[in-house]
């Protein structure tokens, strides 16, 4: 859907998505890492199990709801990507615990 | 790597980092208040300079001179005293100018003697057939992608609605190499004429020349369709196609990515929540705070500056953030005011940076048939309600959306009406033959972004507080 | 627009609403009359239990009317759904009501103590339970958790689809609801009641009047009295999380939905547009000793409201001396009393009048009596 601008120098950044390594750059949000990686990151909702991506991506329309880190629904479109990240797609409500 | 506020009490805190906030800050800082800005994302600039310190969109062409400016807010931003903290998450503000911030997974408690609330402008929703399919996002969405990772679409792309920043972005796109196969145009015909009127003040303003150009660009390299009517998008889990009416032909188009914009529209949650009274603009078609001319809300020491306070543009934006710190200086150090531009040369820089606004206003005014849908168009996101689900609440007696909620859960999920609430107001309106004035909002109360139940359990309390929760 | 009526209840929140349903149920030609989209409403403010234990101490016939309701909601929960394809969730496997640290155990286990000490209550089972017994029931418990009550007949409901399912129904029953006609005053003439509004008069043969904490205001003009204590209390929501909790408590409990409610305060406050941090604070605190994975969760929303509260605490429903034909109704708890106010208050009100072996202990004569605290349970 998306492909990285060639004059983006910045330096790679490992994350792992649902355990699988994903090259992200530094200053990535972890949606836009994911949207970046080709993958199939779609959530489903709490509601409806409806699949979804991120629609805003500016931190108000939770639709990029994600776990990071073992936490779940996280807003990925606020969070910036670290090395070593374990990001997992989210499907339907929160788990508890998580 | 996020920090919390150095002291308890501050003479300003300001609420965003975009351009009005920039504005603000540094001048309240330079006239020597103790000034703090809290800001959501991970580095200055708003939605407008989103990661101006950081893109890694180094052509500078590219983004465009018009970005380029909010360099020069960051700069005298730094070479101002003022704390400044990203990734900060303001929860809570009331009427006495308390405010809780998140910042690292913790909150803080703040007061301030004066607030100024730059919290901007979000897209104005856009629910036709088929919106939260994936695939189907906002044009500021791309634009953010664009700016702060260099990210340009790859796949079948089309992008629909109106508005100035639709052509900008898909001028950005083009020139970063990416691909759009169509842009659907929904600007009403009918528009250009009820425009013409406010003309000659657009043909003499800065948008002008610059509008032309963009869409120039862009019209030599993508397939415009204007007049769209009708658009919808569809798809089995995923977007597939792209439906549109236009001049009455309807034709369906293969997309991976559709990107929608009909203008933007005041991000109203917090202002509201700390009590602001707001009204309904008749020709933005939204809630703006009720505010005098140095930006001063209805809540005493709360002033609202930039897009938050009534649609206006970046230029204008900057302007209503110093003409706010200025008020700030006045009323806390009268003294240190007269360094500062005065307030008659501020109200002069907003008139020429407001110059052509009422035209785009009306030019770009999104028709009714794609703010207020019908049957099973989802109207809120979160908690999936369709325009037919709020119509049925009406017929069994839903006067407004606080009655809509009991009855449907409307703006009762994470994003807390945001993407659902002005549908919503317009749509009952619609329905019950009133104003949306008459109709109303959503009550909004913090947490007005989501915390932690361990952030909210670590709020100081007092034994009254705990007297008033425990009992036998 | 008909102008004529057998009833008009005045207030179209969940008490109003269960009354003029269960009236329309009877056949009778109601009419409601409600405010508007900004107003008080405990309909929509509420923690959404059906509950008995502690309730009614100081009243023994408050203890036996809410086991009465207890046990009449499964049919009120069935005839909805038959009536409208709704689903109100309502979920009658015992509630809790847990105890942090042995003060607050001690506290609970002299009052558990009180209620069946009291003459005339219901014999209804209401049991302390040790950490470790309640440990079987919600596994999640923390450490700091010393105990609580527990009472097989407690359950909770989803209210706002309970209060959606009433406006439902009130269509197939051909009651008519007027939002934004909130009654300013009340008059008498002919064998008829006649109410001021907005937007013009109404009139009928009986009122109710269901205004909640309006009560008050509205009980004189018809020779009737509903002397109320109001209070606040706030509460706070989280998003939604897979199912934790198998019984509700009194200060917590998961919705149908998903999401987790946490109250409730009680503050001599009557602004429901503001909210007090730091009481929500300890809302929040206790809940996660109580549950420390909830610590985790988002809080998605929080509100407050103000308890519909008969000065002491216990419901009122009255019938008028001077005005025959008046009726009164208000309590606190509107929804775990909404299947009696469906089926009993309704089926009284369509008679003329209130039964006295049932809801006599309820009139507000009781009030002329001097030192009535308010102990309900509360």
């Amino acid at each position: 859907m998306f492909r990285r601008s060639e004059q983006d120098r910045r330096p790679q950044v490992q994350i792992f998505v649902d355990g699988v390594a994903v090259a992200a750059r530094q200053g990535d949000t972890v949606s836009a890492a994911l949207l970046a990686s080709g993958r199939d990151a779609r959530r489903s909702t709490a509601v409806s199990g409806a699949p979804r991506l991120p629609y805003c991506m500016m931190g108000v329309c939770f639709d990029c709801l994600v776990t990071i880190d073992g936490v779940g629904n996280r807003q990925g479109c606020l969070v910036p990507v670290a090395e070593g990240m374990q990001v997992e797609i989210q499907k339907g409500r929160r788990e508890i615990g998580r | 790597m996020s920090v919390a506020p150095k002291r308890e009490d501050y003479d300003v805190v300001v609420i965003g980092a975009g351009p009005a906030g920039l504005a603000a800050t540094a001048t309240s800082a330079e006239a020597g208040l103790t000034t703090l800005l809290l800001d959501e994302n991970i580095g200055p600039g708003g939605q407008v300079f989103r990661a101006i310190s950081s893109t890694p969109v180094t052509d500078r062409n590219q983004l465009g001179a018009d970005y380029w400016v909010g360099a020069d807010l960051v700069q005298a931003l730094r070479a101002s005293n003022a704390e400044v903290i990203h990734r900060a998450t303001v929860w809570s503000l009331d009427r006495n100018l308390d405010i809780a911030v998140s910042t690292g997974g913790a909150s803080a408690f703040v007061k301030a003697k004066r607030v100024i609330l730059a919290t901007g402008a979000l897209e104005r929703p856009f629910p036709i057939p088929g919106w939260t399919l994936p695939g189907v996002m906002t044009a500021g969405a791309a634009q953010t992608m664009l700016k702060s990772s260099g990210l340009v679409p790859d796949g079948r792309t089309v992008i629909a609605g109106q508005g100035p920043l639709l052509w900008l972005l898909a001028a950005q796109i083009l020139r970063l190499g990416g691909r759009i196969d169509r842009i659907l145009d929904t600007t009403e015909r009918r528009n250009y004429f009820a425009a013409l009127p406010h003309a000659f003040a657009f043909l003499t303003s800065p948008y002008f020349t610059k509008g032309l150009v963009m869409m120039r660009e862009v019209k030599a390299k993508v397939q415009v369709v204007s007049g769209v009517t009708e658009l919808s998008a569809s798809g089995e889990g995923q977007l597939a196609s792209v439906s549109y009416v236009a001049g009455g032909k309807r034709e369906t188009i293969p997309a991976d990515l559709l990107l929608l914009h009909q203008g933007v529209v005041p991000n109203v949650n917090l202002a509201m929540a700390a009590g602001i009274e707001h009204r309904w603009d008749d020709l933005q078609l939204c809630w703006s705070p009720v505010l005098d001319a140095g930006g001063n809300s209805s809540v005493a020491g709360i002033a609202v500056a930039g897009d938050g306070a009534g649609i206006g543009g970046a230029n204008a934006a900057v302007v209503r953030g110093r003409i706010a710190a200025r008020a700030a200086v006045e009323a806390l150090a009268p003294a240190a005011a007269a360094k500062l531009a005065t307030m008659a040369a501020l109200r002069s820089d907003l008139a020429k940076a407001e110059r052509g606004r009422p035209f785009l206003d009306t030019l770009f005014r999104p028709a009714s048939q794609f703010r207020i849908p019908s049957d099973d168009t989802i109207v809120c996101r979160c908690e999936e309600v369709t325009a037919k689900d709020v119509l049925d609440s009406v017929a069994i007696g839903a006067t407004g959306p606080n009655q809509l909620k009991a009855y449907r859960r409307t703006g009762m999920g994470p994003c807390q009406g945001r993407l659902c609430g002005l549908t919503v107001t317009e749509l009952m309106a619609q329905a019950r033959g009133k104003t949306p004035q008459e109709i109303g909002y959503y009550r909004l109360r913090a947490p007005v972004k989501p915390i932690t139940l361990a952030e909210l359990a670590a709020v100081p309390k007092t034994e009254d507080d705990v007297k008033a929760v425990v009992r036998g | 627009m008909r102008i004529e009526y057998d009833v008009a209840v005045v207030g179209g929140g969940l008490l109003g609403s269960a009354i003029a349903w269960g009236l329309g149920r009877l056949g009778k030609s109601v009419a409601v009359l409600d405010e508007g989209d900004i107003t008080k409403r405990a309909s929509r403010a509420n923690f959404a239990l059906v509950w008995v234990q502690s309730k009614g101490l100081g009243m023994p016939a408050y203890t036996i009317w809410t086991v009465q309701a207890s046990q009449a909601w499964g049919r009120l929960a069935f005839e909805l759904k038959q009536q409208t394809g709704l689903d109100v969730a309502l979920q009658q496997n015992g509630g809790f009501h847990l105890t942090l640290g042995e003060d607050e155990f001690g506290q609970r286990t002299e009052l558990v103590k009180r209620m069946h000490n009291q003459t005339g209550a219901a014999d209804y089972k209401m049991e302390m339970l040790s950490a470790s017994e309640v440990k079987k029931s919600l596994p999640l418990i923390g450490p700091e958790v010393s105990g609580g009550s527990y009472c097989p007949l407690d359950g909770h409901v989803n209210s706002l689809r309970t209060f959606r399912a009433f406006h439902t129904g009130f269509k197939a029953f051909g009651i008519d609801y007027f939002p934004e006609r909130p009654v300013s005053a009340i008059g008498k003439s002919g064998g008829e009641f006649r109410l001021t509004t907005p937007t013009g008069e109404l009139r009928a043969a009986k009122i109710v009047l269901a205004a909640g904490n309006a009560n008050q205001a509205l009980a004189p003009m018809v020779g009737l009295y509903a002397p109320m204590g109001p209070t606040r209390g706030q509460v706070v929501v989280t998003e939604r999380t897979m199912p934790f909790l198998p019984h509700p408590l009194t200060t917590i409990r998961q919705t149908d939905e998903g999401t987790v409610m946490i109250g409730d305060s009680k503050e001599d406050e009557l602004d429901d547009r503001t909210l007090k941090p730091p009481i929500s604070g300890v809302m929040a605190d206790r809940a996660q000793r109580m549950f420390p994975h909830l610590s985790r969760l988002n809080v998605v929303r929080s509100w407050s409201g103000i308890r519909v509260m008969p000065q002491d605490g216990f419901p009122i429903y009255d019938q008028s001396e001077t005005h025959p034909g008046a009726f009164v109704a208000c309590c606190h708890s509107g929804v775990t009393l909404a299947s009696n106010h469906a089926f009993e208050i309704a089926r009284m009100v369509a008679q003329g009048a209130l039964e006295p072996e049932l809801v006599g202990a309820f009139s507000a004569s009781r009030f002329g009596r001097a030192g009535a605290a308010n102990d309900s349970g509360y």
